[in-house]
């Protein structure tokens, strides 16, 4: 059975409208973290338009994608990893073809010159650009898989 | 090559394809014919079809698990995740590493829920096998591999592909197509860990026991039986939400041992697919224990039920379509399966809302809005907050989605998720779980309690004065100042006390419905060491030595991390600290092998002993072979308090393959606090480090000298016959002086070699790693019996740390450890009550 309690006599509209305000509060919160969301969401962008938004005074976090430099034999070139161990530095080209060296304070990722898209996350500090996450596109694993044990 | 194990995989394959579509057909007819005669036929052929499923997939399972456990290195799944040094437990594992595995690990996990479906309810059994067996028809279909003739459409990806297929293009199979590689690429060594073995299971079995709840709310819809399909899909709801939430823990518990980034949870978009089903899940196991008691929330209860399963098909879409390549760390690639996956959610979505919309009209309500003073409004609240809390995480996480659907109506939309995920999460789910702090602890007193606004003040007074002064305790002994904090830690007392006053008085009437109350106090207990652990993590290996450790390194790193020399103590956390070398782990054995004890080979799994030892209850002489994991350093770090010490075992894979140095930490446990240490960088083993000039002097056998400042004993020279990568012919000589130097912990080995081959003279030098001493035998003098020892010296062996404090993270696993406890008591409790009702006849 349920345990309304009917003694204390609500009436019938009364009750309505607190089951309309518990909608309207639902409604309000989903709208809010869908406007929050849109608001805190980064973007994906460019060198170019990364370095316009760090120049014009916006610090915010953003992502990049694009790939690792290679000579014209397909060899990854221009990493150079930091005296630590636990930091280096790449050349990255964006989809747009300009070059950036990117500064990322740990360690290589796993993969990461198997990688065939980079996505970095961070910020430009003066020229040059530092990382504070990379994300790897590798290739499907049915691809890339032309060196075997023997 | 062997065929006939790959071949016979793919016809189980084939064949489980097959047998589940059968029994989704049969099953589907014997719920809608009528006439009873036909009725038993269907059913009786739906069951066989099931269990031939059932058959096929374990079939599918040996053949597989036959390919791994054999090395038939032939077949790309064996190759591409095993090798031959891998023991059988995480050969295991290696079954569920690759995306065929895993789907096939979720067939199977889902192939014995429907047998025991099958078994244990006759009334439901064919409507709910018919969502059971379609489900499974299009898992199956995931790993058919087969191309559809004339359409050149490929369904599903194979286990059992031969590595010539996989790989058309590789020279050598052009060349060779019987060519067999004699081992294969290995697992992750990230992955060869204890929490991988039993961590995807645990995970895959709560997906799975997610189609339960809902076949049952299908069948209830199809058959009209509105108010009947709770009570067996209750004990499911709750042992899935236990499972789901145990298998999430485990996999935060895995990160915080294993990876470095220093916590368990990263709101990486694959733990986000995970975790908000299972916010959902939890809503709809409190909707429908509310229908149990009082006829409310049946509308919330389907819903709900529908919901879960639609977001579990989502997050298999998420993490398996490769939508979420450039925004998560560690999704799978794409085999190509987008497409089907994008089928397999759209069929039982539209099909499950749809037929939900259908009955909506017929769907027993009450007109009665619950009050305000009832416990029916308040589970509603906190339902309510459940699903708002997982939407929040949904729809960030879902970004990369709405880019997609944004570019499918020509508008090119660039949104990336946030940057600083943990910051971004954590700001709203803070709050909402500070509201299901609250709401557990209101809940569950209008659920026992019969309250009204007289009585409420009298039975809330005592609880929230008792969560005060609790809570006023731990603020000031945690030194909790932040407000939200401090808002965070209330809640999580006010549940724990409310709960623990209900706990005792339920205790002694009635034990068997206590599962509510230790869940809860389960949460709680995880709400407040998550505030601690996570808001209150420090950093305690602080630079106090007032200099750099280098000035290639940042600031930051400067200051947030110890620089330790091998056997100089430093001081750190309140304890002393010490740095003892480098260690080895043995492949087959426990215990670590001091690195200066051993020779390093040519092979980088095995070493050879320069002295006698034991470890691990395994003893070894001088020159015995031993196997070790070569990918693997540990760093044997001392912490001294007093009497007390505790030795701690930091890991290093150095792997150049996987791109420079992988850290794992090293966690010392005390009771109130974890304190987290990795290390932050090491000598470079491959680098030539700077020695010294060489210095050089005469010894004879038994004679003491100076090397780097510790005393060393010439102790022996003797003719060897074989230097390890040099051919020694009849003419040509070696001997191998063995020379003894004490260190401040124990004795240290060199075994320096001075050959003659072809008449030119050879040396060999050997290092004292740890020391910093490099000993050569320079010359022989046989007319004085005395012999020439050079010495070089370098910098002593170094590592560098950092360590984080985790202050009561033990409340986070301890309230896990009671949450489970909760379920598993309010499991026991509504399957009896199912049980019974089956012996009265109603199912």
């Amino acid at each position: 059975m349920p345990s309304f309690d009917t003694s204390i006599g609500v009436s019938g509209a009364f009750i309505m409208k607190k089951s309309h305000i518990l909608v309207l509060v639902v409604i309000a919160a989903a709208i809010a973290i869908i406007v929050s969301t849109a608001g805190d969401a980064s973007t994906y962008v460019d060198f170019d338009q990364a370095l316009t938004l760090s120049t014009s005074g916006n610090s915010n976090e953003i992502h990049v994608v694009g790939q690792l430099k290679k000579d014209a034999q397909g060899n990854i070139i221009g990493i150079h990893e930091g005296d630590d161990r636990v930091s280096f530095s790449f050349i990255m080209v964006d989809d747009k073809g300009k070059e950036q060296t990117v500064l990322y304070d740990q360690p290589m990722p796993a993969d990461f010159t198997r990688s065939e898209k980079v996505v970095v996350i961070g910020s430009y500090d003066h020229d040059s650009f530092k990382a504070s996450k990379i994300l790897l596109k590798c290739p499907s694993k049915y691809q890339d898989e032309k060196k075997i044990n023997v | 090559m062997h065929y006939l194990v790959g071949d016979l995989g793919h016809l189980f394959v084939i064949t489980s394809f097959i047998t589940s579509s059968v029994a989704a057909f049969s099953y589907f007819k014997a719920t809608t014919t009528q006439d009873l005669d036909r009725k038993k036929q269907w059913l009786f052929n739906g069951r066989m079809g099931f269990l031939l499923h059932v058959a096929s997939v374990l079939g599918i399972g040996v053949t597989l698990f036959t390919i791994i456990l054999n090395h038939y290195f032939e077949y790309h799944y064996a190759y591409n995740y095993s090798d031959r040094k891998l023991p059988v437990y995480y050969l295991i594992s290696t079954f569920w590493n690759g995306q065929e595995g895993s789907f096939l690990l979720w067939i199977l996990w889902q192939a014995i829920l429907g047998t025991i479906v099958i078994f244990t309810n006759k009334f439901w059994e064919a409507p709910v096998m018919t969502t059971f067996s379609a489900v499974q028809a299009f898992l199956a279909s995931m790993i058919l591999g087969v191309v559809i003739p004339g359409l050149n459409i490929k369904i599903g990806s194979s286990p059992f592909i031969l590595l010539r297929d996989a790989m058309p293009g590789a020279p050598i199979f052009l060349a060779q197509p019987e060519f067999i590689p004699k081992d294969g690429n290995g697992l992750n060594p990230l992955l060869q860990n204890y929490w991988m073995v039993i961590h995807p299971p645990t995970l895959f079995l709560g997906f799975a026991t997610t189609i339960v709840p809902f076949s049952y709310c299908i069948a209830g819809l199809w058959l009209k039986k509105y108010r009947d399909w709770v009570r067996p899909a209750l004990p499911w709801a709750l042992f899935s939400g236990a499972v789901l939430g145990l298998g999430i823990l485990m996999g935060g518990y895995w990160a915080y041992e294993t990876l470095s980034f220093g916590g368990y949870w990263n709101w990486d978009p694959v733990e986000n697919a995970v975790y908000v089903p299972w916010l959902i899940e939890i809503a709809a196991i409190h909707t429908m224990i509310t229908y149990r008691n009082s006829e409310t929330a049946l509308k919330a209860s389907i819903i709900l039920v529908i919901t879960v399963f639609i977001l579990i098909l989502y997050q298999t879409f998420l993490t398996r379509s490769g939508i979420l390549g450039d925004a998560s760390v560690h999704s799978f690639t794409d085999l190509g399966l987008s497409g089907q996956l994008l089928i397999y959610l759209l069929f039982f979505m539209i099909i499950s809302i749809a037929l939900a919309i259908w009955r909506w009209k017929e769907i027993p309500s009450t007109e009665k809005e619950a009050s305000v003073y009832s416990r029916e409004f308040w589970i509603f609240v906190g339902a309510l907050t459940l699903c708002l809390m997982g939407f929040q995480v949904l729809i960030p996480t879902s970004i990369p989605v709405w880019n997609k659907i944004l570019s499918l109506i020509n508008v090119s939309a660039n949104l990336a998720p946030p940057a600083d995920q943990i910051k971004f999460y954590s700001k709203f789910q803070l709050w909402f779980a500070v509201a299901v702090g609250v709401l557990s602890g209101i809940g569950q007193f209008f659920w026992w309690k019969k309250i009204d606004p007289t009585t409420l003040r009298k039975e809330l007074l005592p609880p929230a004065l008792i969560s005060l002064v609790v809570f006023a305790i731990i603020i000031t002994l945690g030194q909790v100042y932040s407000i939200k904090y401090i808002i965070l830690t209330l809640a999580g007392v006010f549940t724990l006390t409310t709960n623990a006053k209900i706990l005792f008085s339920i205790l002694r009437t009635s034990p068997g419905l206590s599962g509510g109350a230790v869940a809860h106090i389960g949460v709680g207990m995880m709400l407040i060491g998550i505030m601690f652990s996570s808001g209150y993590s420090k950093v305690v290996s602080l630079n106090n030595t007032g200099l750099q450790i280098s000035k290639e390194f940042s600031k930051e790193f400067n200051r947030d991390n110890l620089f330790l020399m091998i056997n100089e103590p430093r001081s750190m956390w309140g304890y002393e600290i010490e740095y003892f070398g480098e260690r080895l782990e043995p492949r087959n054995h426990g215990g670590y092998i001091r690195k200066s004890d051993v020779t390093i080979t040519g092979d980088k799994d095995k070493v050879v002993a320069k002295v006698d030892f034991k470890i691990g209850g395994q003893a070894y002489k001088a020159n015995d072979t031993i196997d070790i994991r070569g990918e693997n350093t540990f760093y044997e770090i001392q912490l001294r308090r007093g009497k007390n010490s505790y030795t701690l075992f930091p890991r290093a894979q150095i792997n150049p393959e996987m791109g420079g140095l992988l850290v794992s930490p090293d966690i010392y446990r005390t009771v109130s606090a974890d304190l987290y240490t990795h290390v932050s960088s090491v000598m470079k083993p491959e680098e030539e480090a700077e020695w010294s000039e060489i210095q050089e002097m005469k010894v004879g056998k038994g004679q003491q000298f100076f090397a780097n400042d510790y005393v060393a004993v010439l102790e022996s020279v003797d003719r060897i016959f074989a230097v390890e990568g040099i051919e020694l012919t009849a003419e040509d000589v070696a001997v191998k002086a063995r020379i003894r130097v004490q260190g401040e912990h124990g004795d240290y080995f060199a075994e320096p070699i001075f050959l003659i081959k072809n008449k030119l003279i050879g040396r060999i030098p050997d290092d004292i790693q740890d020391l910093g001493v490099r000993l050569v035998l320079m010359n022989i003098h046989p007319e004085t019996n005395d012999f020439t020892i050079g010495m070089k010296q370098r910098q002593k062996d170094w590592v560098v740390i950092k360590a984080l404090e985790k202050p009561y993270i033990n409340a986070l696993w301890l309230g896990t450890l009671v949450l489970m406890a909760g379920f598993g008591i309010a499991i026991t409790r509504r399957t009896r009550e199912f049980q019974k009702m089956k012996e009265k006849g109603l199912e």
